[in-house]
């Protein structure tokens, strides 16, 4: 008995120096069989048990189950840590160079004043405002004496309107100068309901093309008619439309000034949003950023738009997307807008 | 406007800082461009008052070591003369003449004044420091204009009147703040001093003091002595003249040529600057005809003849007669003597009754004209004057007395001339005043503030209206409880532009200050819906592009025919365009009836910056109508378009070693196809072979039909093309100069697609497993794959979920001519487990399809 007890534990320590060596996973199958498979030591000790006199039977046998039982066990855990290893090593020669540059979809860029009068939609829309289009090429009369321009006013001159050749005969046909023959279409269509309308488009001035002015450019024009639209609806509406396009604290000015087909006008500034009003270069120190032109429509606009003007009252304005993209990017040049260039346009994403 | 303060200052207090006052003038409509100071603080050159002072130049001695300088000793208040060392010339005819009879003012300058060099090119400041010049002390000087930074004349050194005081700060004599302004066409009434005094006055609350202008008039009546006839009384509502007797030219006085520069005019002689001068203080153009020139004395108002010609004041030979040579749309408005023109009226004068050394008896017109009839002259001539920009917006019609009368006077005291007793005044079409009614109820409608009656009619009283507040009108039988008063409005006749309530309710809204009109959210009902569906298909349009990977341009709506030739020469035809009458540049003249060739042309340029391209632009095209003018119809369609342009590497370049086959034709079919599918057209869409457009590769090239009418069963009625896609063709790539194997190009009538686009259509999801098969088919090269599937499509019956082509072969193991296409098909039912039975029967029916309909065989 003393024997097969002293063989045990001479077993129990060959086998776990031996497991201590194992190093691969062929090792440690190799081991598992020497030493705890059908035919491995452990069994073939446990087979001289029955050799043993029956008092001594069970006392060896719980060794040879506790000595099987740890053998296992120290199995189990040596098998674990070695697959963790050959994980370990495998992932290790996955390793690849998370610094090299991505892989890059190929995606596109919305134009940069598509960009801004998406922007400008949405905000208007919330306050009720509904996209409304109108046409580039123009009749005279819409541009012009609709909005209640004189007949001779100065931005009928030549050099800042380019006309359509037409045939003898023909009324005048221009491109429009600026979306505001829209205000007309609009009330035209929708008189006497009330209207809250956004006009974006381009407009087209025959002017000196130079960093600052383009021939090609585009606004947008709002307008809202109705039997209870003020002066002070129309302040709370820019209000509103700056907070929302230039963030939050951004405050409006109004400073009156003069277009034929409001009346009151007014030009609108904003707080630089740059600085916050406290002056910078972009403001040129003023603290306030010049934006756009507003107004109440002028009378003879409503009556020609076919709303009464003792009955309906309305306030329209107009802004420049590229301006505000200007402003807000600090772009100096408008030239690179309608350039072409993807260079200028693919740095907005 | 330039308004020197000092000149305002005649006519209204001003206590305010310069750059409050500047505010409140921008804040009430008048936008103070600029503050221009001179010699004050915070000018350029501030002119110390301790150190710069008037003086008075007592003598003129030779320096004793140079001929070129001389010695002038100078009082400028202090106990003892200065001797100064100057080489001013115009000190020189003094020299040595002792002790002078006359004062010779001059402005003296002591060291450590600062001054502008007047021998350094530009406007550099130098600070005076004493040191001998030949062996006399020199520690002051006497200044000329540049100096003191007035202008640029160091010729001589400045000499001032003779009653500048001795001693006074040059500052507090000649320093000056001037205000720009730049005026809004309504306020025609401020490009006068009085004008912009009468709007400081009422801004600020000070009093206006207006001087009750008369005219010493010694001389015999002007009336049978000098004679007017007007022919055209609706283009001249009024004309008056007087007389000024015995002038004699010569400079005007020194202050009035100070504000004459200051105002930004050139003093010429006393008469035309008397007629300038008063026309900046009042806005009132005068004109002065030498008397003994007009034939007769008979000034006539009449309109040019044809034929007739004029040389105006600034020598130019004038053809008056309307014309392209002219320049004009009209016959211009002139005053005539007897024999013929001598002035364009309200425009400028003429050469030959011009005011000139010799002129002593003065005819002084101050008319009014029709405002239109001065523009179209003054435009057609190209000469803008201060004259025609004051008579173009509007001049107040009770003008034209007190111009003459203040005229008349400067001229009696500094001209020395006579003045004739009365005017001639043919006044034919008098100011007729209006009167508003004006309910405190409107102001609040139209500007949401709430103002009672005084309040208004006390901010209008400011501004020269008259107001009568009519109180508690009754209506009918009933005695109206407090009905609100109401103020009545008289509008004066300098003020023209206000004819109405809306422009009564600017006034006060400038006036109280728009910063006090509250900010109120819309309360108004809100409109009926209207978006259209476009606006939104456009967006989303936008979005599919952009998301396939291109970037969207916007190029110029207008184009040259160069460029249109450049990618489709059959298109370069002028007709078929719109054209500008007034281009500015050859590039830009007709209205595009394509986006292609400025998109093509935008590809190449952005080729030349990088290897891969690949853009789109949405916008309108413009195309003419057929019948112009039918049903008043004149104006062009402008539909919106869709184009693609796209050249380079599928892939950019990089060290992943990705896909850098060139793009080609089924990369941008493939989004066309998306385009389709999202605008729930994609079963309408063909693509049909497009081989003779001169813009494409004849066998890359194709046609986008639309099936726009259908049979019940799906059949196309009626298809129309709504665009082209395909390989640009070689020689296009060769104009436009793009150097790479080639580029795609597409144009896609949006318009069109927006009408018939459908939404998406919901098909449950099969929980079902799907089977698979794969199908080889040989076929005639010539037969269209789009045919080939439209078989199997159509055999393969309702479970076909998918059909992928995924090989395509030809070669020597199909023969020639032909080509085997292989397709993987899926297949699944909503509502079973498909049977293999079930697959062979289908499979069986494509085949024996393919074989009947199309001669096509199965491999393998």
């Amino acid at each position: 008995m003393t024997t097969l007890l002293d063989e045990l534990t001479a077993l129990e320590q060959e086998a776990l120096t031996a497991l201590e060596a194992v190093s691969d996973v062929t090792a440690l199958t190799e081991w598992k069989s020497r030493f705890i498979g059908k035919q491995g030591r452990l069994s073939r000790l446990s087979r001289g048990l029955g050799a043993l006199p029956a008092d001594e039977r069970p006392l060896v046998g719980q060794r040879v189950n506790a000595l099987r039982e740890q053998l296992e066990t120290a199995f189990a855990a040596a098998k674990e840590r070695l697959e963790a290893q050959a994980i370990a090593a495998e992932l290790a020669a996955e390793r690849i160079d998370v610094t090299m540059p991505g892989r890059r979809p190929a995606v596109g860029y919305v134009h940069l004043t598509n960009q801004i009068l998406r922007q400008v939609q949405h905000i208007f829309a919330e306050m009720g405002f509904q996209v409304w289009e109108s046409p580039e090429v123009e009749y005279d009369a819409f541009n012009f004496s609709l909005l209640n321009f004189p007949d001779d006013h100065p931005a009928r001159d030549m050099q800042d309107t380019f006309y359509i050749e037409m045939p003898a005969g023909a009324p005048s046909v221009l491109l429009r100068t600026h979306t505001s023959p829209g205000q007309i279409h609009a009330m035209r269509r929708n008189a006497p309901h009330p209207l809250r309308v956004l006009i974006p488009g381009k407009v087209y001035r025959n002017e000196q093309v130079t960093v600052r002015s383009e021939m090609m450019f585009h606004q947008f024009e709002f307008l809202a008619v109705g039997r209870n639209v003020t002066m002070a609806d129309l302040k709370g509406t820019l209000s509103f439309f700056a907070e929302r396009m230039f963030g939050p604290g951004t405050q409006v000015r109004l400073r009156p000034s003069f277009f034929p087909f409001t009346e009151p006008s007014a030009e609108m500034d904003v707080t630089c949003f740059l600085c916050g009003g406290k002056g910078c270069r972009i403001c040129k120190y003023a603290g306030w950023l010049e934006i756009g032109g507003c107004g109440m429509v002028h009378p003879n606009v409503l009556r020609n738009g076919g709303y009464d003007p003792a009955e309906f009252s309305g306030f329209a304005g107009g802004f420049g997307p590229e301006r505000v993209a200007m402003l807000k990017y600090g772009i100096d040049d408008i030239r690179w807008f309608y350039s072409g260039d993807q260079r200028f346009v693919e740095q907005f994403g | 406007m330039r308004v020197p303060l000092s000149w305002l200052r005649e006519f209204v207090r001003i206590d305010l800082p310069v750059e409050e006052l500047a505010r409140r003038l921008t804040f009430g409509g008048m936008e103070v461009a600029q503050i221009h100071r001179i010699g004050v603080e915070g000018s350029p050159l501030p002119w110390d008052p301790e150190l710069i002072v008037v003086a008075n130049v007592l003598e003129v001695r030779s320096h004793p070591n140079a001929d070129r300088l001389v010695l002038a000793d100078v009082d400028y208040g202090a106990d003892q003369p200065h001797t100064v060392v100057t080489g001013a010339p115009n000190l020189f005819p003094y020299r040595d003449q002792g002790r002078l009879p006359h004062p010779l003012k001059a402005v003296f300058a002591r060291e450590g004044a600062q001054l502008y060099d007047g021998h350094a090119e530009g406007w550099v400041i130098t600070r005076l420091k004493g040191r001998p010049v030949r062996g006399v002390m020199s520690d002051a000087m006497l200044c000329s204009e540049k100096e003191l930074g007035l202008s640029d004349d160091h010729e001589g050194i400045l000499i001032l009147p003779d009653d500048a005081p001795v001693g006074m700060p040059l500052r507090d004599y000649l320093g000056e703040v001037v205000l720009e302004i730049d005026l809004t066409p309504n306020f025609a009434r401020c490009l006068s001093i009085v004008g912009v005094a009468r709007e400081v006055a009422a801004l600020t609350g000070a009093p206006l003091t207006l001087p009750d202008l008369q005219v010493i008039a010694t001389g015999p009546s002007i009336i049978g002595r000098a004679h007017v006839t007007v022919h055209e009384p609706d283009l001249c509502p009024r004309f008056m003249v007087g007389l000024a007797e015995g002038v004699k030219i010569g400079p005007s006085p020194f202050w009035m040529q100070r504000r004459l520069i200051n105002a930004g005019m050139r003093p010429i002689n006393n008469i035309v600057d008397i007629s300038n001068y008063v026309m900046l203080e009042w806005g009132q153009p005068t004109h002065a005809f030498d008397a003994d020139r007009v034939v007769n004395r008979h000034l006539i108002v009449r309109l040019a003849k044809p034929g007739e010609r004029l040389t105006t004041l600034d020598d130019r030979d004038r053809d008056l007669t309307p014309g392209p040579e002219s320049g004009l749309t009209h016959p211009p408005l002139m005053v005539c003597d007897e024999t013929g023109p001598l002035a364009i009226a309200g425009v400028m004068g003429g050469a030959s009754s011009e005011v000139r050394e010799t002129t002593t008896n003065v005819l002084l017109e101050a008319a009014i004209w029709e405002p239109v009839q001065i523009r179209r002259t003054a435009r057609g001539f190209k000469l803008p004057s201060e004259a025609s920009r004051r008579f173009e917006r509007g001049v107040d019609y009770e003008l034209p007395p007190i111009a003459l009368r203040r005229c008349l006077e400067l001229m009696r005291l500094y001209a020395g001339a006579t003045i004739a007793a009365d005017f001639i005044d043919v006044y034919s079409r008098p100011w007729q005043p209006i009167t508003i009614d004006l309910p405190p109820a409107e102001v609040r409608r139209l500007l949401g503030l709430h103002l009672d009656s005084h309040t208004i009619a006390d901010i209008l009283r400011r501004l020269g209206f008259k107001c009568t507040i009519i109180g508690n009108t009754t209506v009918g039988d009933f005695a109206m409880l407090a009905t609100e008063p109401i103020v009545q409005v008289e509008v004066p006749s300098f003020r023209q532009d206000v004819t109405m309530i809306a422009d009564l309710c600017e006034e006060i809204a400038r006036v109280y200050g728009y910063d006090r009109i509250p900010t109120t959210r819309l309360a108004d009902e809100l409109p009926p819906p209207a978006t259209p569906r476009a606006i939104e298909l456009e967006e989303q349009v936008r979005d599919l592009m952009v998301g396939a990977g291109l970037t969207e341009l916007i190029t110029y709506s207008l184009i040259d025919m160069a460029l249109v030739a450049k990618v489709q020469p059959s298109e370069a035809v002028p007709e078929r365009y719109l054209k500008l009458s007034n281009p500015s540049t050859p590039e830009h003249v007709y209205m595009r009836r394509s986006l292609l060739p400025s998109l093509a042309a935008a590809l190449a340029m952005n080729l030349r910056e990088r290897e891969r391209s690949t853009v789109f632009e949405i916008g309108r095209v413009y195309l003419p109508l057929a019948q112009p003018g039918k049903d008043d119809r004149w104006l062009p369609d402008e539909p919106r378009r869709l184009a693609i342009a796209m050249a380079g590497p599928r892939q950019a370049e990089s060290w992943l070693h990705t896909d850098r086959d060139w793009l080609d034709f089924y990369d941008l079919k493939g989004i066309v196809e998306l385009l389709g599918e999202r605008l729930g057209l994609a079963d309408r869409l063909s693509f049909v072979p497009l081989t003779d457009d001169e813009r494409f590769h004849p066998g890359r090239s194709a046609t986008l039909m639309l099936a726009v009418e259908r049979d019940p069963r799906g059949r196309v009625l009626e298809q129309q093309p709504v665009g082209v896609l395909g390989e640009a063709h070689p020689q296009v790539r060769a104009r436009i100069e793009v150097n790479v194997p080639r580029i795609l190009l597409a144009e896609i009538d949006l318009e069109t697609l927006f009408v018939h686009a459908g939404q998406a259509v919901y098909r449950p999801i099969s929980r079902f497993p799907a089977s698979t098969q794969d199908l080889s088919i040989v076929a005639d090269e010539t037969i269209p794959e789009a045919q080939i599937r439209a078989v199997i499509q159509r055999s393969a019956g309702e479970h076909l979920e998918s059909l992928i082509l995924f090989d395509r072969y030809s070669g020597p193991q199909v023969g020639s001519g032909k080509r085997s296409l292989t397709y993987h098909l899926t297949f699944r039912a909503p509502d079973r487990t498909l049977l293999d039975e079930t697959l062979a029967k289908i499979r069986k029916k494509i085949i024996s399809s393919l074989e009947r309909e199309l001669g096509a065989t199965i491999r393998g």
